[in-house]
């Protein structure tokens, strides 16, 4: 071999070995199979000792870490129902947020997942407060958080004083929107009404945030198919009372002349007339369920929206 | 003067034939691998993370070199047995220091200054990616000019690590150096503890020696504003004008314990 040909064999035979490596990775792979990592392992749980070890690059790590809770999140959330558990997503939001108080999509985006009901979050709307309260603490003056508490308290655990409240001090700090404020009014008159629902989402769909503007319009989605579902159960009874007969079949109503066709969620999917008992609902493959449970309505507007019997 | 700045610019040649710039084609080829990966994993926080990213990488890379290279600029003569040669030239020993000194911050100071311009390139491309020089949900615009202000600090802590990692040189082997090097640097983090030690011991002596830690060790945690900058959170120019200062006299203090231990120092 000449030494002008040395490093055409050199190149050749690295080529060939690393084609030699692949292969025998492919093939131990298929033989032995490695168990997937386990994304469930925290490393490091205290989010103080990590802060300190991280000397002056605790945001690269606070960015790891949320890349983490995403991931955590966004894997879960695709298991089958019954296997989901968002136990890790608060630990590494709050080890996110220790190590950069500044976050603020990482509360933002933590506390409605946190807050969310199983199975498509992790149903603990106590530690969503607890995070947003984190924010508070290290930005007293950014409203969306106390308006995300508000939501918090509205929406989850249906508590309207206390969201009321939390509104007006997000009203209170500056640079707050107007709206905020009107919020805090509209909890304590009207409470759980499904117009002060829509109205606040329609607000968290102006977000500048696309994940929030996404989570927003199937909220909105859903109410609106709460609004249809109510109008076609009450197609559904007015058939029955005249008809004498639960409506067994949408087919049925659409020859009565009830419905015009097989009605459509907002989403496209087919509702569902339950054949038994007449009552309407999503469709089995609805991507808008699980529809939300909705809050109560105030005791004052539940009253005012009683007829008053003669 | 001219001895100082010959063999500055002898030192920052001896960097580049050393292929120490080829740091700054890692940096790039990172920052812009990662910012196509962040695109499909951050949730809308690419240039937030690639910010991050950018400052962290800068600071690491000049850690590297400040340790890595300052270490050796004075051993690496007394190994090499050139220092004979360089001692007996019209050179005074303080001028060598002063001037070794000086070229590896040239060094730095090139190498932070191609990563800037890298990075706000990376920036600007995501920027345009995203359509927009700013979102109203992003905390500062992408190209945020207070960038520099980060940067500038990285810049002073990194030439306050040289002139550690210049006066361990002087008296220690390379390996010795650089561990204590690193361990000033990890120290100069933590050191604000040392302030308030009386929270932890009981001891007034011991107190006492922790404050006394605290102001004579370096203290590098007020040089990270890395933060601070990537949220749009305004930094006081008083601070930023304290750090310059506290940087320049520490230095000098560095630089004069490093030149008296080199005059001192007999090579026989």
């Amino acid at each position: 071999m000449s030494r002008r040909d040395r490093p055409r064999v050199c190149a050749l035979a690295l080529a060939c070995l690393l084609i030699a490596a692949v292969g025998l990775q492919v093939v131990r792979d298929r033989a032995y199979a490695q168990g997937a990592s386990d994304d469930r392992l925290l490393y490091v749980s205290s989010g103080r000792v990590i802060e300190k070890l991280a000397l002056s690059y605790d945001a690269v790590l606070a960015d790891a870490y949320w890349i983490r809770a995403l991931q955590h999140y966004g894997h879960e959330h695709l298991k089958p129902e019954g296997s989901k558990s968002y136990d890790l997503l608060y630990p590494l939001l709050d080890l996110t947020t220790t190590l950069d108080p500044h976050f603020i999509i990482a509360y933002r985006f933590g506390a409605p997942f946190l807050a969310e009901p199983k199975p498509d979050g992790a149903g603990r709307p106590d530690l969503a407060i607890a995070l947003l309260k984190k924010g508070i603490g290290a930005t007293p003056d950014k409203w969306d958080y106390y308006h995300d508490i508000g939501f918090v308290y509205y929406w989850h655990l249906h508590d309207y004083e206390r969201a009321a409240e939390w509104f007006k001090r997000g009203g209170d700090r500056p640079g707050a929107p107007w709206w905020l404020k009107t919020y805090a009014a509209v909890m304590l008159v009207r409470g759980g009404d499904r117009h002060a629902s829509r109205f606040m989402w329609q607000q968290m769909a102006q977000s500048e945030s696309a994940w929030l503007r996404e989570a927003s319009g199937r909220r909105l989605m859903q109410l609106d198919a709460l609004d249809q579902i109510d109008a076609l159960q009450r197609a559904s009874e007015s058939f029955t009372a005249r008809a004498g007969q639960i409506a067994s079949s949408w087919e049925q109503l659409i020859a009565a002349g009830v419905v015009r066709g097989v009605p459509l969620d907002p989403d496209g999917a087919p509702y569902l007339l339950d054949a038994v008992s007449g009552d309407v609902g999503l469709g089995r493959d609805s991507t808008l369920r699980p529809l939300p449970t909705e809050p109560a309505a105030a005791p004052e507007l539940a009253r005012a929206a009683t007829p008053p019997t003669p | 003067m001219s001895a100082i700045r010959h063999i500055a610019v002898h030192v920052f040649r001896e960097s580049v034939r050393d292929k120490v710039l080829y740091n700054l084609v890692l940096f790039a080829l990172m920052l812009m691998g990662v910012s196509y990966l962040l695109a499909q994993l951050s949730a809308g926080q690419e240039i937030k993370i690639i910010k991050d990213l950018g400052l962290a990488a800068m600071s690491l890379f000049g850690l590297f070199i400040a340790v890595f290279i300052g270490i050796g600029l004075v051993s690496k003569e007394v190994e090499r047995r050139s220092i004979y040669a360089l001692l007996a030239k019209p050179i005074r020993r303080q001028e060598l220091v002063i001037g070794k000194y000086a070229g590896l911050v040239l060094t730095l100071l090139v190498n932070i200054s191609v990563m800037t311009v890298a990075y706000y390139a990376v920036l600007g491309v995501m920027a345009w990616v995203n359509g927009s020089w700013f979102k109203p949900h992003w905390e500062a615009p992408a190209l945020d000019p207070a960038l520099l202000k980060a940067i500038a600090m990285i810049g002073l802590q990194l030439m306050i690590v040289t002139a550690v990692a210049l006066l361990f040189s002087t008296f220690s082997s390379p390996m010795l150096a650089a561990a204590l090097t690193i361990g000033l640097y990890i120290v100069g983090h933590f050191n604000a503890d040392l302030k308030n030690f009386e929270t932890v011991v009981d001891s007034r002596p011991v107190v006492y020696l922790a404050r006394a830690m605290y102001y004579v060790l370096p203290n590098l945690a007020p040089f990270d504003i890395k933060a601070q900058i990537v949220h749009g959170i305004h930094v006081p120019a008083g601070l930023l004008l304290l750090n310059t200062a506290y940087a320049f006299v520490y230095i000098a203090a560095l630089l004069a314990a490093a030149s008296l231990i080199f005059t001192r120092r007999d090579f026989k």
